[in-house]
């Protein structure tokens, strides 16, 4: 069981409840106590091609052989024809930066990172990439800048991903 | 098919309702709905509750809700559409009447969200988009999102966020009227500039709150609403919509020339013409809107995408206080999800609740007389987006019935 808080503790060895006052209210709380631990899990089967090329420093699309479709996110079957023969074509990486934000407010599975840019770009073969900006100065952003999309280890983890950087 | 009408609305207290539970929190609206058609629940055959779910602790809340009020054995349904869930759930309850299904049902939107603290809240909303391109390498948050809608437009348009600051102080001065509100204070422009970056280029009082409430709506058949009701307010027409789940596959968002959410304009166009109404200067048409305002920028782009104004031209609206209350279109009159608040599930019922009060001209008594529209066209229009455009619906209510 994880912590439960130290108000909830006390609150359950005083008075034999876990029912605790909320904070700016007062009004009582009783805190559950059972945790749900969430941590998803998905099959990779289709597009494993996408996650073998970040490992050669490749960031793949894929196009489909009828229709000439283009995918990114890489997508094994194109619902237009529909059919599932695609190619796989590595992206050159440049691209021209199309907006742009940085996360101040974190989500509380990234509150171990430094504030992040988010930029979406548009590559120069027709697909768009969302992928962090790394960026010594936010200051230096301005609109169309020209970025290359690059495979990066993401730390403390130390698993690849990818991102854009200033050409 | 038959027409459909509103003919009770109810909605409870906005705001961090850690003094109730959700089937407790349901009833405090679904109770005012009833009372306000003179109804009771046994009167009526069929419920959906609108909830979108994931921080609240019970995973069958149409269930839990359904029995706290008195609605057994009847038959019932959850209907989610992240935030444009409520407005889902009225265009299914919609059609189960004028199909002939039903002649008289409830439609319950709820949220619980401080079941779950804070930081949870965030990162839940954070994952509604494509999960694995968007958030699990890049953690995308809501305000995220939409912060990629601000940049682009103000790359595009030359917008300041000044002019957002704006909207917010229109929709905090609205609120302070509602006494349904989360936020009664007003604010000025100059605390909304000072407020810091929650994501660049929006900052705190871009955004609006976490909320708990519910808001309740009685539908009722043509064959029957008149005897419920001298007022019915008719559903003239919905429009929906969906748009890619992954931000950067949007065109209008990046290719073209301006910013925009393609669902919405594909869903405002499909409400104007099931009601006959001309798609291009849509603001003659409609005394009072409640559009989808959850960050500033949202309501900017809603009056484009609404043909409200021309593209580009949002700011001119909102500089001029055009959608002020006594503009070209008030909007946003009861203080939006912005300063009103924004619990998910309920938000579309909360701005029909608003609606439906406005053109039976009971808003005044509710908030005073400044905040009542004045009803020229007998016509409103709710604009409610589900995530960033993910789901978009768009409902044209009406005193006229729209069909004789
Ligand atoms: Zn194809």
């Amino acid at each position: 069981m994880s912590d439960l808080g130290e108000m909830t503790k006390k609150r359950i060895r005083e008075n034999g409840l876990p029912i605790i006052d909320e904070a700016r209210t007062k009004a009582p709380l009783y805190v559950s106590m059972r945790e749900l631990p969430l941590r998803f899990q998905f099959g990779t089967t289709k597009i494993q091609k996408f996650f073998d090329g970040l490992k050669e420093g490749k960031i793949y699309m894929t196009q489909c052989e009828k229709c000439t479709q283009k995918y990114f996110p890489p997508q094994a079957d194109c619902p237009n024809c529909p059919d599932s023969s695609m190619n796989w074509v590595p992206l050159d990486g440049q691209g021209e930066l199309l907006t742009c934000t940085m996360i101040v407010v974190k989500p509380s599975t990234f509150a171990h990172y430094d504030n992040y840019i988010i930029g979406v770009a548009q590559m120069k073969e027709g697909v768009r990439v969302l992928a962090w900006l790394r960026i010594d100065d936010p200051r230096k952003i301005t609109p169309k800048m020209k970025v290359r999309l690059t495979t990066a280890k993401r730390e403390p983890e130390g698993f690849i991903t990818y991102e854009f950087v200033p050409e | 098919m038959r027409d459909v009408a509103i003919v009770g609305v109810g909605h409870s207290k906005f705001s961090n309702r850690f003094d109730v539970r959700i089937d407790e929190l349901a009833w405090e609206s679904a109770k005012d709905a009833l009372k306000d058609a003179n109804l009771s629940a046994k009167d009526l055959e069929f419920l959906i509750v609108g909830c979108t779910g994931g921080w609240s602790a019970e995973s069958l809340p149409a269930v839990i809700c359904s029995e706290y009020c008195g609605m057994l054995p009847k038959g019932s349904m959850r209907v989610e559409a992240a935030c444009a869930t409520s407005s889902a759930a009225v265009a299914v309850a919609y059609n189960f009447i004028a199909s002939g299904y039903v002649d008289l049902m409830l439609v319950v939107g709820v949220e619980k969200m401080f079941e779950s603290p804070n930081p949870v809240q965030i990162e839940l909303i954070g994952r509604a988009g494509n999960y694995f391109w968007e958030f699990e390498n890049f953690g995308l948050t809501f305000p995220g999102y939409y912060a990629l809608h601000a940049t682009s437009y103000m790359w595009k348009h030359g917008l300041k966020e000044e002019d957002l600051a704006e909207i917010a102080v229109k929709n905090h001065h609205y609120a302070s009227m509602n006494p349904k509100a989360q936020f009664r204070k007003e604010i000025t422009a100059d605390l909304a500039m000072q407020s810091r970056y929650v994501a660049w280029p929006l900052k705190l009082f871009d955004c609006c709150p976490l909320t708990d409430g519910s808001a309740s709506l009685i539908l009722a058949s043509e064959s029957i609403a008149k005897k419920i009701t001298d007022t019915p307010i008719w559903i003239s027409a919905i429009g929906a919509s969906t748009g890619t789940g992954n931000l950067s596959k949007r065109d209008m968002f990046t290719k073209l020339e301006y910013s925009g959410l393609e669902s919405a304009v594909e869903a405002g166009q499909q409400a104007y013409k099931r009601a006959g109404i001309d798609p291009k200067n849509t603001a003659k048409h409609f005394d009072v809107a409640s559009v989808h305002d959850c960050f500033t920028i949202a309501e900017l782009m809603a009056y484009e995408d609404l043909g409200f104004c021309r593209r580009g031209e949002g700011v001119k609206l909102i500089r001029e206080k055009q959608t002020y209350n006594g503009g070209l279109i008030p909007v946003n009159i009861d203080g939006g999800l912005k300063a009103k608040g924004h619990p998910i599930g309920a938000t579309g019922c909360s701005m029909m609740y608003s609606l439906t009060k406005q053109l039976r001209q009971e808003y005044g008594k509710l908030a005073g007389k400044a905040a009542q529209a004045t009803i020229k066209n007998g016509r409103a229009l709710a604009h409610n987006i589900g995530g960033t455009g993910h789901y978009a619906y768009v409902t044209i209510l009406s005193l006229e019935k729209p069909h004789t």
